[in-house]
């Protein structure tokens, strides 16, 4: 489990209108793509700079694939991020809180404890 | 020495500014209501007549990330840009640049270091959300220097609730101790109940109305003992897996101090969430 590259991903891309409408577009390849450019960059910091062990599991690449919001969660990613994130690509296609009504109505089989998310 | 003038404490709704501003079709039912309230609440900030703010509130992953996340820090520059590019796409908040006061955020670096709070700093912070709500609230002529004094209640591990209630009161002091002749407003900004990204969210109503309930009590009471003793990190996921920031509005009744009742007290019940209100007069009740 990686729940800190999970979060990574969502929060670069979240932050990047291109990145946004990329991975609406073309979740599989943007995930690729993502993976091997963005996954052991280190933000923040001197570019260019690069970490050498960072990488999702099968489970991870496949749930941001598919692009699966119940699942990241089960997963422990930081359901601030997916939300903010999937609300950037989705809610257009929706009336008004229709998608985050869906969204959380997605869950409603999820019972506390909820997954944790501490990375 | 400086004046509190005025402690503040609220909730940050982001939709605040688009329901405030929306008009024919796109208003929503609950807008005039919400303004009325909040036009209530912002003159008891002006009644104080301050001439700058420390703001309390937390950094939404925008510019703190989980490679490099202080626990709390204060900003120390001479201007803060506001707003980020995700929130002028979900909630259509403003770009804004506020005034920093360095010598109140030098003398609180000081002050928290030497009493045992091991603070992060910042000498260039963009401010979130949490800090520009309640300017647009409060102050949205947006003409007085700030303090941001950013809290992670965000990314666990998280400090302690009681920790939270402890850096309140440095804050008071800190200020109070300030070689100063401005009248300072503490203005600090959380969550009572909340939601996001799971199954409870966007409800007709806050997801634990029952906890809010509670929780408006022990900030208008001052009852600090009483919170603490109900809050722990673990028992804050229980009302809403957003909960954690009522440990900002836990850190705003340590800077209004055990037992002192608010002097104005005010909530709104809103979808997905409860509106919650609340400001003290240090120097007794101003009319």
């Amino acid at each position: 489990m990686s729940k800190y590259l999970l979060d990574k991903f969502l929060y670069t891309v979240d932050r990047d209108p291109d990145l946004v409408e990329l991975y609406r577009a073309d979740p599989a390849g943007m995930v690729e793509w993502w993976e091997a450019e963005m996954a052991n960059a280190i933000l923040n910091c001197h570019s260019g700079e690069k970490s050498t062990w960072l990488e999702f599991t099968e489970t991870e690449r496949d749930a941001l694939v598919r692009q699966d919001h119940v699942a990241l969660f089960e997963m422990g990613a930081h359901p601030f991020l997916t939300l903010t994130l999937f609300i950037a690509m989705f809610e257009r296609d929706h009336g008004p809180l229709e998608y985050q009504i869906a969204y959380g109505r997605a869950m409603e089989h999820l019972h506390l404890p909820y997954p944790d998310i501490a990375t | 020495m400086a004046t509190v003038a005025a402690v503040i404490a609220s909730t940050h709704h982001p939709f605040y500014y688009r329901a405030s501003t929306s008009t024919g079709d796109e208003r929503p039912p609950f807008a005039d209501e919400w303004v009325a309230k909040i036009e209530t609440f912002r003159e008891t900030l002006t009644r104080a007549e301050p001439d700058l703010l420390v703001m309390v509130g937390s950094d939404h992953f925008h510019q703190l990330w989980l490679d490099n996340m202080p626990q709390f820090l204060v900003g120390k520059a001479p201007f803060y840009d506001g707003n980020w590019y995700n929130e002028e796409r979900e909630f259509g908040l403003p770009r804004l640049r506020l005034a920093g006061d360095e010598e109140l955020s030098s003398h609180i670096l000081r002050g928290g270091l030497d009493r045992d709070f091991d603070l992060a700093f910042s000498n260039e912070l963009r401010i979130d959300h949490s800090i520009t709500c309640p300017i647009i609230t409060l102050r949205p002529q947006a003409d007085l220097p700030i303090v941001p004094i950013y809290t992670n209640i965000f990314a666990p591990p998280m400090p302690q609730p009681r920790r939270f209630v402890q850096l309140g009161r440095a804050i008071r002091e800190m200020v109070e101790a300030w070689e100063s002749d401005k009248r300072v407003a503490i203005i600090g900004t959380g969550h009572l109940s909340l939601e996001l990204g799971g199954p409870r969210q966007f409800g007709e109503h806050g997801p634990d109305p029952e906890f809010d309930r509670k929780a408006i009590g022990w900030i208008a009471s001052g009852d600090i003992e009483g919170c603490c003793g109900d809050v722990t990190l673990d028992s804050l996921h229980l009302p809403g897996n957003a909960t954690h920031g009522f440990m900002d509005f836990m850190l705003m009744m340590g800077v209004a101090g055990e037992g002192v009742k608010a002097d104005h007290v005010d909530s709104l019940d809103l979808f997905h969430t409860m509106e919650a209100y609340f400001t003290w007069y240090p120097e007794g009740a101003l009319s």
